[in-house]
């Protein structure tokens, strides 16, 4: 099995959120990336894959060179290569069709991301990308296993889960479930310097467009401060009369 | 040339986001000046969408016990062709999440996920959608001639306004499905995280998974959901579904009380869309005030019995 792990590159969530350039940008100055949450515990799983079952995993990330440690954190994780396409992402579909290419010339038959990325939360790249290759797609996954190209899955669906089966070559878009919180992997310090080693091959881009621009980005209005009460009827009183949500 | 609403559903009952999309969509419609189309899938009574503006509802009807991502992607298509539609609007279901970019790539349409509100401008179209976890929004314009809309939960509101209708049955063909459904478990009679007006959540200050009774409680009064912080779910007080915050469930109510949640800024990212946030806490330093417009610096087991208390007094009156 050939798996390739989709990775985005995002600001650590405890980053301050700013813009520039007119609110056209977004401020970097003074953020830590780090492996989109999302994408780790798709990452996770897929080097279960390779541990138990023989597979191999590519990382992959279309970016500018600065998220290529990132992708260096992926193989010191454990995967066996990388794939920096080399180009600005612009939207989601520009993303999804530079992906579409990595895969159909590195012949995978198992493409596993998060189902968001933490950054424009957009959960756009895995299903366009599962339309584009006519791949079949589990999103919001929550549990995998692969039997020869049998996959049974389980999907977060409202309410509840679903338990699905299907076949490769398939898109995954996983969550907090396909593994748990304590199987997420630190790299340790023998994985850190096997990643220097690691192939990480660049590719230049296809020169797929986007379809939308971002024109420019707002921050929400200040929030007032927090009105403290010291009793409930007050505060049923504000929830009832002021707020008017009870 | 109309507008497409895509009207989710579930067990042939309507979702809440659904009536929250014909309004929106209704909205995009008079922008435009096109029509509204409404499609159901196997959805409930079209009569309960005119409540909402949707004067005419498609109806497709097939074996599909449950969703199917390639299936519904497909019969969008179907619909939007043939009715003309040159934007499609989504809800921010699980399903409508899976299905929208499969709709955008078959329409080549561009897609904006998670809109807020609605188009500022039609030409450009360019609607304003949240970002990084609710810390900011851009304004994105849809340069394609067709256009894919995802409106996020609980943004826009469903908002009533009666018209007669008018349905009619579609005859769409199935895809290869890919993807097979085998079962689906859901607790019955709770009213989930995803549907709730009000959520309560409870976190480590509640010291053990025996003092949930109150919560619960507090939740029952207020027809609400329960849930919990990241910490609870990982020592297994309580199931991972009710785990809200950054990679665990989004939660968009009207109200959200956290009570004994310091508010780490993993568990703000995942709940900050919530309209208004309640604070009960011990410690009047948690960052959580900092986040929310109530709070009351006390022992959760002092303050929770009489909140309950209090409120089933209030609902009775």
């Amino acid at each position: 099995m050939k798996i390739l792990v989709c990775i985005s590159h995002v600001p650590d969530t405890t980053s301050k959120i700013n813009f520039t350039d007119n609110d056209t940008k977004f401020d970097t100055n003074g953020v830590q990336y780090v492996i989109n949450p999302y994408d780790e515990f798709s990452l996770t799983r897929a080097m279960w894959f390779k541990e138990k079952q023989g597979a191999s995993v590519t990382v992959v990330n279309v970016g500018g060179a600065t998220t290529e440690p990132t992708l260096r954190k992926a193989l010191a994780i454990g995967a066996d290569d990388a794939i920096r396409v080399n180009a600005e992402p612009t939207d989601g579909l520009m993303v999804a069709k530079e992906l579409a290419e990595v895969v159909k010339n590195g012949g995978y038959d198992l493409v596993l991301a998060g189902k968001e990325s933490a950054d424009y939360n957009g959960q756009m790249v895995p299903g366009m990308l599962a339309s584009l290759l006519d791949f079949n797609f589990v999103n919001g996954c929550v549990g995998v296993e692969v039997d020869g190209t049998n996959v049974t899955l389980s999907r977060e669906i409202d309410g509840g889960e679903e338990k699905v089966s299907s076949t490769l070559p398939m898109v995954i878009a996983g969550q907090k479930g396909i593994v748990e919180e304590k199987d997420l992997r630190i790299p340790n310090m023998r994985g850190i310097m096997m990643a220097r080693k690691k192939p990480l091959n660049v590719v230049e881009p296809t020169g797929a467009t986007a379809a939308t621009v971002t024109q420019n980005f707002e921050k929400p209005a200040p929030k007032g401060a927090v009105k403290l009460v010291d009793n409930v009827d007050d505060l049923i009183n504000l929830l009832h009369n002021e707020a008017k949500v009870i | 040339m109309s507008v497409l609403v895509f009207a989710d559903s579930s067990e042939g009952k309507f979702k809440k986001t659904a009536f929250e999309v014909v309004s929106y969509g209704k909205k995009v419609a008079e922008q435009l000046g096109s029509d509204l189309v409404v499609l159901t899938i196997n959805g409930g009574d079209a009569s309960e969408l005119y409540a909402y503006g949707a004067e005419k509802v498609v109806e497709v009807k097939n074996d599909l016990t449950s969703f199917n991502a390639k299936a519904y992607a497909s019969i969008i298509k179907q619909v939007a062709e043939a009715k003309g539609a040159t934007t499609v609007i989504i809800d921010s279901s699980v399903d409508g999440l899976t299905v929208g970019p499969l709709v955008a790539v078959a329409l080549e349409a561009g897609y904006a996920s998670n809109a807020v509100a609605l188009p500022s401008s039609t030409s450009p179209f360019v609607v304003k959608r949240k970002a990084f976890s609710n810390k900011g929004f851009n304004n994105t314009e849809i340069s394609t001639e067709k256009k894919v809309v995802g409106v996020a939960k609980n943004s826009y509101g469903a908002h009533e306004n009666a018209v007669s209708g008018a349905v009619e049955s579609f005859d769409a063909s199935l895809p290869e499905l890919g993807v097979k459904s085998e079962s689906i478990s859901k607790a019955t009679g709770k009213v989930t995280i995803a549907d709730a007006d009000i959520v309560v959540s409870a976190g480590r200050g509640l010291k053990g998974p025996e003092n949930w009774g109150m919560v619960e409680e507090l939740a029952e009064v207020l027809g609400a959901a329960t849930a919990c912080s990241k910490p609870v779910s990982d020592l297994g007080w309580r199931p991972h579904s009710e785990h809200v915050g950054q990679t665990g469930k989004p939660v968009a109510s009207n109200l959200y009380i956290a009570i004994g949640i310091s508010g780490a800024i993993q568990h703000l990212a995942g709940i900050n869309a919530s309209k208004v946030k309640v604070v009960i806490n011990t410690d009047p330093e948690a960052p959580f005030f900092k986040a929310a417009d109530y709070g009351i610096v006390g022992d959760a087991f002092e303050v929770v019995p009489q909140l309950v208390e209090k409120l089933k007094a209030f609902k009775q009156a």
